[in-house]
């Protein structure tokens, strides 16, 4: 039997100006020799809980125990004692990574000789030997998370608490990691480690699952995807049909669940619906992950075929490129960050830029979308060249950033109102637009709220029905649903097949992959050039082998990439 | 437990201090705060706040060809204060007052001599016409205008014979500063202006910028209590702002020429109690406002203005109605510029000295305490 | 175009006023800074101490004594008993000035001899100390009349033009107007473009089809409407309520202002396109007020600066500015003289805006 390292009590804890309670009414158990997963959406509350855990938070009422401390009236004691990463862990990016080992050490009270043997076993394991005399600031995000985690880690804590320290990692460094983080596991250290990424729940020994300030699941992950087992299909539709038959399959009610994984559909059934429905025809059973647990145990997804499709005009097909990238270049200074990109996308494609981070691409989508000056070669959008035709070419495209790039501080509406003019829409057009979109992304209620003041989800519909106000042919998604509910996800990709329907081209640029999953096409960029490019199955076969009968996308990713590494040695 | 023992304590705030220092050495945007900006501020108020009138523009209209009035037109134009020139008519006097190209005229009127020599028609009047849209040029123009009509006067009544010494008269010497030179107390007093602006707004910005980019979150969660953070923070920042004033001090005496009367321990000891309200109002800013740019709002807004306006550096406290100088009695800057202005020009007089270090150090007592008490381990 | 730039452009003052902290922000300080100013600044000297030595038993001693014991300027007047309490009146800050009435000054007086007295004056505090001797001075010029009546061979007398009665206010408040609104128009307009680059929405306009010269327009306009808004409601106030005349052509003092600003706001957006932060912005542009207002004559006449600085101060628009505020408000300056100090402002808004114009395209390509 396992004993408990920390305790959380019937927690409640609020803040002001939130409609609900950030964490309410929990109890739950960390246990040591475990590696416990906080796991759920941005907003669910991981964060809260954690810092609750380090007794940097209050809680309203409830109690924490922490190490056989209470940490409401001994915060002390426990911050003595624990190893704590926060969300962008406060490396100080001026000093080295030494400095910042040295001044933790210092503030945790590290005698000399602890000092230098923490030091040697930290920096090898690792691996940031050969950068002590770097400034942290320099370090690639992999790299900081390492140095962040080593710093946690200098008195060999009993409670590790890391706060999503996956968050802007790329896969490889991900894995590297997870790999780091699950060797610290031993009988007397208990882990935790909180993540938006469901992927990662099923690494975890015991799953603490929260969504909105509730606790929906706790215990190991395989005790949520038990419920699913032997209702998970995978079907394989004509690669021209899959959206078609993905949008029959949302509005199905024996379906529970529907998403485009590549060329094949993910499918889960409801749990009274009988296994031979018709739909099914076809199909191959498949295992179960945590997100179909997950998503089941929310309901089910509702999300439906998206009413974007009538709002939007069908934009004539063709074999003409909407999107085209011919040999682009951009450098800074000596610094090589693109080079030589070429690719095409066509109305009614979705088409994803993958790499790790630095590889250049973004470098690429900010030339393609011209908030970059390539130094090479030529962007076009909608048959306009961004260097001669800059504007006209803008007034092709529909963007949505990363962060939501709304005005926080303006209404709904305003925000609506805005972007209408700055696209050029006038009078009765602009008005009737405005409506329609307030009416498809179910904004009505909202209008005269402010945009700050939205949860993430509705952030994440305004932002795109500002891109869309002015029915683009090309639209540029930026990391549009990292840290997202699975739900909110799976509404945003059905707005958007709705709209491919409608031939607009999309290009996305991500590292999360079950976005990536569903692209039509992959252009995957490793130091600075285009080093693999097809549908994502095509990619998946590139690396299926013996060793990898069925490689996921991020298998893929990694294994492509690491070749490309090895051609290098060799050349 | 670790966190009791003092020794750790000491290590801690030592550990944080060096970690701070090499930042500021580090970071260019500090060194231009620190060095640059201070001395920028410095040479602008040595150089571009000025009281000594020198060259005042001023014009003479002379209404009659007589000697007399030739004479006293001629007084003017030698006159060391003035640059006097002749206008041929009143009317174009008034409009180059109108227009600022003057900063006041003299009518010398075509009865002047006459009155002069006529005894009995009672004095020989001229007119001394000012720009009163510059009340402050105005009232010296006056008075200049005046001393020269006074000097010409006297001189007049010897050459003709007559008694022409006033009964009584009252000699004026200026302490301290004998030739008046009002850069020898703006320059001092602005010394203050730029070491508030210093401790002030670069304390709170450096610790706005913790709170923004999330560094100040694990060190919480490590044993540092809120008072090791703070005297972490005070300490380098101390130390700076004593080189920063070491600069200041050089460049005014060597750079202004102002005499330094006072001692090295006088200095030291006010500069280091003004640091405690100046450091503490950072620290109480910052702990108050999570943001930069609220930060450099407020320390602009509580700091800088009454430092420039409330501690006599520009007006006089007492001339200030009842309520504005109530105000002034907590501005820090208040006592700090009065006390720099006795070291520099009147050397250590410690019944100035000992009550503004002592006010200094209490207004920083009671900063540093809220500051304190506003900076919990906490992140919510 | 202009029905894109017109969205920004109410988007831009949406978000400014939409927040009460904003609205706060804009308005509070700046009402605060006019009344404190304005109340604190006086360049009269009242309530300050004063301390007197009598060694003289006569009756002249007593007078000056009694007349000094009547001004209105002292707040104390304190009796010392010998001179060597004055230093450590003086040294202390006790008192500003001692005055010493020697032993023989009635006895000098009535016999006809020119009487000394002596005035010592802290020079620490010279302006000060120089008016307060001028007023001493007047007070014994008065005695000495009495004294010994002789016929005043000359004498001036002073009209203060534009201001008889030389109301500090008068200046104060004019002034204030072109320095506060100069403030609001400088700080919205520098913040405006770094807030959108540490949010990730500028990014936003940039991919829209506005050219860079419309997003430099719509970033302009808030910084000009609101700086222009301040400025008309403290003309408003120092009418209304500071009851400051308002001599000449109120249209001109606005087409003074609108290149006023034009040249100011070129500057702001200069700085407002090299920051990438809003610490950047707000140091760029504490480096440009700081002496803006040190240099434009209104801590002290620029004729007092060394030659080489009062070169340097024509290229100040505030300089300019605030020949022109003070004009039309006190002096009925005529048309020909405001324009005069108004081509200086058109010549700075042309270098300023083009300048700003070619940094904001460098620094968004």
């Amino acid at each position: 039997m396992t004993a408990p390292l920390a305790r959380l009590m019937d927690v409640t804890k609020s803040f002001a100006g939130l409609e609900r309670p950030a964490l309410d009414s929990i109890t739950a158990t960390i246990n040591a020799g475990r590696l416990t997963g906080i796991v759920g959406p941005d907003g669910a509350g991981k964060t809260t809980m954690i810092r609750l855990l380090t007794g940097l938070v209050q809680p309203d009422s409830g109690a924490v125990e922490v190490l056989g401390a209470d940490a409401k009236t001994n915060p002390g004691a426990v911050q003595a004692a624990i190893g704590y990463m926060p969300q962008r862990f406060g490396l100080y990016e001026d000093l080295s990574v030494q400095e910042n080992l040295d001044l933790y050490a210092d503030l945790q009270g590290l005698s000399e000789t602890e000092r230098q043997a923490s030091f040697d076993r930290l920096l090898d394991f690792t691996d940031l030997k050969p950068f002590r005399e770097r400034l942290a600031g320099k370090l690639s995000g992999g790299m900081k998370q390492k140095l962040g985690l080593a710093c946690a880690l200098l008195r060999r804590p009993r409670l590790l608490l890391l706060d999503e320290p996956s968050v802007g990692v790329d896969p490889v460094s991900r894995r590297e990691l997870w790999a780091m983080v699950r060797a610290l596991v031993d009988p007397e250290t208990a882990i935790v480690w909180s993540t938006s990424y469901l992927d990662e729940a099923e690494r975890c020994d015991e799953t603490l699952l929260l969504t909105h300030g509730q606790l929906l699941y706790t215990g190991p992950p395989a005790g949520l995807t038990e419920r699913v087992r032997g209702r998970i299909f995978r079907l394989h539709p004509a690669a021209a049909e899959k959206r078609s038959v993905l949008q029959a399959l949302e509005s199905d009610p024996a379906i529970a669940d529907a998403v485009l994984q590549g060329d094949s559909i993910r499918v889960m059934t409801r749990p009274d619906a009988s296994p031979q429905t018709r739909v099914l025809q076809g199909a191959s059973p498949a295992a179960p992950r945590f997100e179909d647990a997950f998503v089941d145990r929310l309901g089910g997804s509702h999300a439906g075929p998206s009413p974007l499709g009538e709002a939007m005009r069908t934009i004539a097909a063709s074999d003409a490129p909407v999107i085209e990238a011919r040999g682009l270049t951009k450098r800074f200074g000596d610094f090589v960050a693109a080079q030589d990109i070429t690719f095409q996308v066509r109305p009614g494609e979705v088409f994803g830029l993958l790499g790790p981070n630095g590889a250049g691409k973004s470098t690429t989508f900010k030339m393609l979308c011209g908030l970059l000056t390539p130094s090479g070669g030529e962007g076009h959008v909608a048959g306009f060249d961004l260097r001669r035709a800059a504007p006209m070419a803008r007034s092709r495209l529909g963007y949505m950033a990363q962060k939501f790039s709304l005005y926080s501080e303006l209404s709904v509406r305003q925000n609506l109102e805005f972007f209408a003019g700055i696209y050029g829409l006038k009078g009765a057009h602009r008005r009737s637009r405005i409506d329609t979109m307030l009416d498809v992304f179910e904004l009505g209620a909202l209008a005269h709220r402010n945009a700050g003041t939205l949860s993430l989800g509705f952030k994440q519909r305004l932002a795109l029905a500002s891109a869309l106000l002015h029915e683009p042919e090309a639209l540029f998604l930026d990391e549009p649903t990292s840290g997202v509910d699975p739900l909110a996800r799976r509404e945003f990709w059905s707005h958007i097949n709705a709209l491919v329907k409608k031939n607009v081209a999309v290009l996305v640029t991500t590292h999360f992959m079950e976005e990536a999953e569903y692209c039509d096409r992959i252009s995957l960029i490793y130091r600075a050039r285009l080093v693999a490019e097809g549908s994502p199955d095509a990619l998946k076969a590139q690396v299926r082998g013996a060793d990898l009968p069925d490689p996921t996308m991020e298998d893929a990713f990694i294994r492509l990439i690491e070749r490309n590494d090895a051609q290098r040695d060799a050349a | 437990m670790n966190a009791a023992r003092p020794h750790g304590a000491f290590s801690r705030i030592a550990a944080l201090a060096r970690k701070e220092s090499k930042q500021i050495w580090r970071d260019p945007s500090s060194a231009v705060i620190v060095l640059f900006l201070p001395l920028f501020l410095l040479f602008l108020f040595g150089y571009g706040i000025s009281l000594d009138a020198a060259s005042v523009r001023i014009g003479i209209v002379i209404e009659e060809r007589e000697p007399d009035a030739e004479s006293l037109a001629n007084a003017y134009l030698t006159a060391p204060d003035f640059a006097a020139r002749i206008y041929e008519s009143q009317a174009l006097a008034e409009v180059a007052l109108q227009a600022n190209r003057l900063r006041g005229f003299l009518v010398i009127p075509s009865d002047f001599s006459q009155r002069l020599r006529a005894r009995g028609s009672g004095p020989a009047q001229i007119y001394i016409i000012t720009d009163g849209s510059q009340p402050n040029t105005a009232e010296i123009v006056a008075n200049y205008s005046q001393g020269v009509l006074g000097a010409w006067t006297t001189q007049f009544a010897r050459d003709q014979g007559l008694s022409a010494e006033p009964a009584l008269t009252i000699e004026p010497r200026f302490w301290f500063n004998e030739d008046l030179r009002t850069r020898y107390n703006l320059v001092p007093g602005s010394i203050a202006l730029v070491m508030t602006i210093i401790g002030t707004l670069l304390t709170a910005l450096v610790m706005a910028r913790e709170w923004e980019r999330g560094t100040l979150e694990a060190v919480f969660a490590t044993p540092v209590t809120s008072l090791e953070l703070l005297a972490s923070k005070l300490i380098p920042y101390f130390l700076l702002a004593l080189a920063t004033m070491a600069a200041c001090v050089l460049a005014a005496v060597f750079l202004f020429g102002v005499p330094f009367r006072g001692s090295f321990l006088a200095i030291l000891a006010l500069t280091a109690a003004f640091l405690a309200p100046a450091l503490g109002q950072g620290l109480l800013i910052s702990s108050a406002a999570k943001n930069q740019f609220v930060a450099s709002q407020l320390a602009l807004f509580s700091g800088f203005l009454p430092a420039m306006l409330l501690s006599g550096f520009m007006f006089e406290i007492d001339s200030m109605p009842a309520p504005i100088q109530a105000i002034t009695t907590i501005v820090p800057a208040r006592y700090f510029v009065s006390g720099l202005q006795t070291v520099f020009l009147a050397g250590d007089v410690w019944s100035v000295l000992l009550p503004a270090i002592a006010k200094m150090l209490g207004l920083g007592a009671v900063m540093l305490f809220f500051a304190w008490r506003l900076t919990p381990k906490r992140i919510a | 175009m202009w029905a894109r730039i017109l969205s920004l452009i109410t988007k831009e003052l949406l978000a400014l006023l939409r927040d009460p902290r904003g609205r706060m922000v804009l308005i509070a300080p700046p009402l605060i800074q006019l009344f404190v100013f304005t109340f604190a600044a006086t360049l009269e000297v009242r309530n300050v101490d004063i301390a007197i030595v009598n060694l003289d038993q006569g009756r002249w001693g007593r007078e000056l004594v009694s007349r000094i014991d009547a001004a209105p300027t002292f707040d104390e007047v304190i009796s010392l008993a010998s001179i060597g309490e004055i230093a450590p009146a003086i040294d202390s800050r006790r008192v500003l000035a001692a005055i010493e009435i020697p032993q023989d000054f009635s006895r000098e007086i009535e016999a006809g001899r020119p009487a000394r007295a002596q005035i010592i004056l802290d020079g620490r505090r010279a302006n000060a100390s120089q008016i307060l001797f001028g007023y001493v001075n007047r007070i014994v010029g008065a005695v000495g009349a009495e004294a010994r009546p002789r016929p005043l061979l000359t004498e001036g007398i002073v009209r203060h033009w534009f201001n008889p009665n030389l109301i500090y206010r008068w200046f104060m408040v004019p002034a204030l107007v072109a320095i506060i609104s100069m403030l609001t128009g400088i700080v919205v307009t520098t913040l405006s473009v770094a807030r959108e680059r540490e949010l990730g929405t500028f990014d936003q306009l940039l991919v829209s089809p506005l050219t860079p010269l419309e997003i430099m327009i719509g970033k302009i306009a808030p910084g000009f409407l609101i700086g222009a808004a301040q400025g008309t409601l403290f003309i408003g106030l120092a009418v209304f309520v500071f009851a400051i005349p308002l001599s000449g052509s109120l249209p001109l003092l606005y087409v003074a202002m609108v290149f006023f600003l034009a040249a100011v706001l070129g500057v702001g957006l200069f700085i407002s396109s090299i920051s990438s932060t809003q610490q950047q912005a707000i140091i760029g542009a504490f480096a440009f007020i700081a002496p803006a207002i040190m240099l434009s004559g209104f801590g002290a006449p620029i004729e007092n600066m060394p030659g080489w600085l009062q070169v340097f101060t024509l290229i100040n628009p505030l300089r300019h500015f605030l020949v022109v505020v003070h004009g039309v408000f006190l002096k009925d300056m005529p048309a020909l003289e405001i324009l005069a100090n108004t081509y200086p402002l058109v010549i700075i808004a042309a270098v300023t805006l083009p300048a700003a114009a070619w940094m904001f395209r460098a620094r968004t390509q």
